[in-house]
């Protein structure tokens, strides 16, 4: 039977009322009196010196406050990157400057130059228009393979080249890897694109810098994953304000994936102006602007090699990735091709030897940083689709090599770094094969066939690394901060409780789940549970949401907080019911002492933590509050299987999705809806990746997909309905919950599955084509029939 | 979007006065005019908005069986009202999303003459009669490539006028991004002849494949158009689709319209 509350239970969302019915309260609806508004003038060339600007008529136009060129900033820091790796030589990665406008130089299209304040949007925006910039432009670079050829036009003149870092790992490896790859008795190879995506959540950026000179209070309003990740890095490396001065707030947020973890040059500013001028200001991107300054994902280039013994045992694995960074160093970027990326490639097999090889480049483009999976699509698009490919090389079934080469005995350590606790990769791909209906596909493949189309079955395994992660593991490969996650449980007088969390919520649900978690330890409805995040001034301290990290880091805070709770609170017990705490028992939200009738409620015990009358005042303070960090032991491995089927249109090329199955471990769950519900939408995500979305630029540097005329994100339409599965469950077996993660698995895991499926197909219809890269457009899958 | 005065004039008299002030823009639906105004793009002084002109409303059939459409009726009331002419109906009832189909009118995507709008397949490929305040302009005669036509300054396009075939159907095959049509084709077989309007392909906007009408004027049947092809350096060649793909797609979709019309269906498209 379902449960209908706590644990395991899926109530629906509480969260969604307001959301649903126009009751949210985003950053766009927050309006402070006074506030001015902001406009950015943003360059619309790749690569060009800034000669000077001409504020002077700008700044006598109507309802102009202030005009701020980059020369305002000088003094002011760099915005930091929050990631140092080390590259194949033991020299840290090359870091450059990043102001918050333009100083000397503009980078990408879109980088700001200036800002205009002005009583209104539209003033700030006329005025932006009478700015004159005087730009030289510069040689574009674009490429990154030319990007790191000698004599090439550097983006930053202070780096000695192109190469933020060139990557080895495990760099002992290299040699041994070299020799198993000679002495393969096969070696599959290929090369690949990992196309770069523009995360596009429905709320675009917004932020609301506030100063109160009274008290030399900061308060930014912002559009954040970590609000707490903002103050300090804004605070301590931007602006020089103290925590206990700058109050960050991420209210409502309306979808992030990744893009809104960074620290952006538009929050410093509202800040940093809010106070220079004494009044508010606030910044609301346009879906323009966003396509041009929100971080970009992927955009890898990759070489893949797979050795295989005679017997077709994986024997190594080398691949050589070029990963691009953009212009500056967004605030995670140098980890996602590396830390994120490089400890994935053992994949579910048990391959003793791998190098990886990145290269992180320079170019004139927007920053790239984690989009949902961040380094771990990657690492499983490559791997699954060398897989692939290698058994068609081979004459092999994929799925029976994938079998043969499955890691099958946990713990295991992988050659590159990390140790799965916990799996059962059999488990996930036999579910697949059953709710699939892998049998049944031959004769659905003749159906297709009878209407002139040729259907294809794509299968992947994939593990991603969640729960991120071991404060002291991430330190010594190269993270400027911890990875813990905090809770504060505070038990009114009345017995309801605000939990006060780190992990913030926009969109996942926690506000939900978490409740669920606090009120099934108590036993009491959870309605009598309220979530609160988002505020820098409410919760203790925050690392943030992203990596599939909130339940298993943050719920594992919330679950230490409240044991905490509830051994106090079984000590007041005690005492009300003159027993010994140790006879102290909680069920149901009733403490009774075992062997005996007696009970008090829990509204009982938490009346008298505030009213303490009767209260072991002597052993005990009066109260009924506990705050816990969390600091995992290890990373979570949620794994599992998915698959795809496609028909293609011979003729046209044309790709639809038939069907598509997913079978994962995420451990134990929490809400099965929620995490459903979290794989369909990281599937859409995937699945919008491997057919559909494309962010692309011209060789001079310019955006050519910035708007939705040109950059396709999936509808749904474009999606078929969903088979999920989450019922093989290996619990983790290093955090309180036994909880994996699932917000990214969708996003991880989906791609290959599309492509090896529409691979398949043209090789059902004759085609000899071994791999097209994503997006897998009409005309993209129509070149590679022709010919093939 | 920058200041500009609005009028909201009840009479295409009033209308026509209104937009000879220098610099004046008609509104239709607003579905092409409004985004590049928000941008910037644009920069009238003054909007005159054809959306309260009854007159310029509805459809009707005329005395020769023409179905005729006032030049500010949406494409929901087209989808709905314009049954006599099937293919016309469902090319209107797939244009955009329903907030577009719910203010964009077929005056307004005729008059912008978007390369890769419906509705000039379906004029083209009728042989409609574009009708303004003050003559009447063959469909062979108003579409003078992207985004030019035979109108003048301030001419507003008051009704269109479609003959009625004995089979049609509109193939539509979309880009992925817009939704608009990467290439379609509105194929119509009179009794005088085949007409073969292709949208979406061409840099010089909609235009008729002459050498498809012929063979199929022959033989209406898909097979007529095997062997031929149009030439690929005059395609749009994008991020979407190459001049190659492009010309590939026009033999695929005459074919397929073909088909579709001599079985007696509408059309289809490649989104669901």
């Amino acid at each position: 039977m379902p449960k209908d509350s706590g644990i395991g239970a899926s109530p629906k969302r509480r969260e969604d009322v307001r959301f649903l019915t126009g009751r949210g309260q985003y950053t766009d609806d927050i309006n402070i009196n006074g506030q001015l508004y902001v406009h950015f003038l943003r360059s619309d060339m790749a690569h060009a010196t800034i000669n000077g600007i001409d504020t002077s008529e700008a700044e006598g136009m109507p309802g102009v406050v202030r005009v701020f060129t980059g020369a305002d900033f000088e003094g002011v820091g760099s915005i930091p990157c929050g990631w140092q790796v080390t590259d194949r030589h033991g020299e840290p990665m090359q870091e450059p400057a990043h102001p918050v406008l333009a100083q000397g130089k503009v980078r990408h299209v879109g980088d700001p130059i200036a800002a205009v304040v002005a009583e209104t949007y539209a003033q700030a925006r006329d005025a932006a228009e009478a700015l004159v910039p005087d730009l030289e432009e510069l040689p574009a670079v674009i490429d990154m393979k030319d990007a790191v050829k000698d004599g090439t036009t550097k983006v930053h003149d202070d780096l000695t080249s192109n190469l933020c870092y060139d990557w080895g790992f495990v760099e002992e490896n290299r040699d041994a890897v070299a020799k198993a790859m000679d002495e393969a008795a096969h070696v599959t190879t290929l090369e690949l694109v990992n196309n770069r995506l523009v995360a596009n959540p429905m709320e675009p950026r917004v932020a609301v810098g506030d100063y109160n000179p009274g008290t030399d209070d900061h308060t930014l309003y912002t559009t954040s994953q970590n609000p707490h990740v903002i103050r300090l890095l804004m605070g301590a490396f931007v602006l020089g304000i103290p925590e206990h001065k700058l109050r960050v707030v991420a209210p409502d947020v309306g979808g992030g994936f990744g893009t809104k973890i960074f620290h952006y040059a538009e929050e410093a500013f509202v800040t940093f102006a809010a106070k220079q001028i004494g009044r508010p200001v606030k910044w609301t991107a346009s879906r323009s602007e966003a396509f041009m300054s929100d971080a970009h994902g992927r955009d890898h280039v990759t070489k893949i090699e797979l050795a295989l013994d005679a017997e077709n045992n994986f024997t190594a694995i080398r691949t050589e990735t070029y990963a691009n960074m953009g212009a500056y160093l967004s605030t995670f970027a140098p980890s996602v091709p590396t830390w994120l990326h490089g400890t994935l490639m053992a994949g579910n097999y048990k391959t003793p030897l791998i190098y990886v090889n990145v290269k992180a480049v320079f170019t004139n483009t927007v920053p790239v940083d984690a989009y949902r999976g961040a380094g771990r699509p990657e690492a499983t698009f490559q791997l699954e689709r060398v897989i692939d490919k290698a058994a068609r090389e081979l004459g092999v079934d994929p799925l029976a090599l994938r079998r043969q080469n499955f890691i099958t005995e946990f713990p295991y350590a992988t050659p590159v770094a990390v140790e799965y606790d916990t799996g059962d990769y059999e488990a996930t791909l036999s579910k697949l094969e059953e709710i699939a209906d892998i049998s049944g596909f031959e004769a659905r493949r003749r159906e297709s066939e009878a209407k002139g189309k040729w259907r294809g079955l794509g299968m992947n395994c994939y593990i991603e690394a969640c729960g991120i992660a071991p404060s002291a593991l991430v330190g010594q490969l190269g993270a400027r901060a911890g990875l813990y996650e905090s809770a504060t449980v505070r038990v009114n007088a009345t017995g309801g409780l605000s939990v006060m969390t780190g992990s913030h919520s926009h969109g996942q649900g926690h506000e939900t789940s978490f409740a669920q978690v606090v009120a099934d330890m108590i036993g009491i409805d959870d309605g009598m549970v309220e979530i609160v995040h988002g505020d820098t001034s409410k919760v203790p301290m925050g690392m943030g949401t992203y990596g599939s990290r909130s339940l298993a880091v943050g719920g594992s805070a919330i679950v230490r907080a409240t044991e905490k709770i509830i051994a106090k609170a079984k000590k007041i017990a005690a005492h009300l019911m003159e027993a010994s705490e140790g006879d102290i028992e909680l069920k149901d939200g009733q403490f009774t002492v075992a062997g005996t009738d007696k009970s008090v409620a829990w509204g009982d015990v938490t009346l008298a933590a505030y009213v303490p009358h009767n209260y072991p005042l002597e052993e005990i303070e009066p109260g009924l509050e506990e705050t816990a960090f969390y600091d995992p032991a290890n990373f979570t491995y949620p794994s599992g299987a998915y698959a795809c089927e496609v028909e293609v249109d011979p003729e046209t090329g044309h790709v639809t999705i038939e069907r598509f199955a997913a079978a994962d471990d995420f451990g134990n769950v929490v809400n099965p809806m929620i995490v459903e519900g979290q794989v369909h939408g990281g599937l859409a995500q995937g699945i919008g990746q491997a057919l559909l979305e494309n962010c692309s630029y011209d060789e001079d540097g310019q955006l050519i997909s910035a708007s939705y005329m040109d950059y396709a994100m999936p509808r749904a339409d474009d999606v078929p309905m969903f088979d999920v599965d989450h019922s093989c469950q290996t619990p983790c077996t290093h955090n309180p919950l036994g909880v994996k993660g699932c917000g990214e698995a969708g996003a991880i895991g989906s791609p290959p599955a599309v492509v090896n499926a529409v691979i398949d197909a043209l090789q059902s219809g004759g085609k000899n084509v071994m791999h097209i890269d994503m997006p897998l457009s009409p005309n993209r899958v129509w070149a590679a029939m022709q010919g093939a | 979007m920058y200041a500009f005065e609005m009028e909201r004039p009840q009479t295409i008299a009033d209308a026509v006065a209104a937009l000879k002030d220098e610099d004046a823009q008609a509104l239709g639906g607003g579905q092409t005019l409004i985004p590049t105004l928000k941008q910037r793009l644009a920069m009238p002084s003054k909007l005159v908005s054809l959306h309260g002109i009854a007159q310029m409303k509805g459809v009707c059939t005329d005395d020769d069986g023409r179905i005729c459409i006032g030049g500010a009726t949406t494409h929901q009331q087209v989808s709905e009202s314009a049954g006599d002419y099937p293919a016309l109906a469902w090319l209107a009832s797939r244009i955009g999303d329903p907030a577009v189909r719910n203010r964009g009118t077929i005056g307004g995507s005729l008059a912008n003459n978007d390369p890769s709008a419906c509705y000039p397949a379906a004029a083209l490929g009728s042989g409609a009669v574009i009708v303004t305040d003050n003559r009447e302009i063959a469909a062979d005669d108003y579409f003078q490539g992207m985004f030019t036509t035979a109108l003048n300054e301030g001419e507003i396009i008051t009704e269109v006028k479609f003959p009625v075939p004995s089979h049609a159907a509109y193939m539509k095959f979309i880009q992925p991004a817009s939704r608009f049509p990467l290439v379609a084709v509105f194929v119509a077989k009179f009794d005088d002849g085949v007409r073969v309007a292709i949208t979406g392909a061409s840099e010089e906007g909609v235009f008729r494949w002459g050498e498809a009408e012929s063979a199929l004027s022959g033989n209406f049947a898909p097979e007529a158009v095997d062997g031929l092809s149009v030439d690929p350096s005059g395609m749009i060649g994008d991020l979407h689709g190459t001049k190659e793909y492009r010309a590939h797609l026009v033999g695929v979709m005459t074919k397929r319209a073909v088909k579709a019309a001599a079985a007696g269906e509408t059309g289809v498209s490649s989104a669901h």
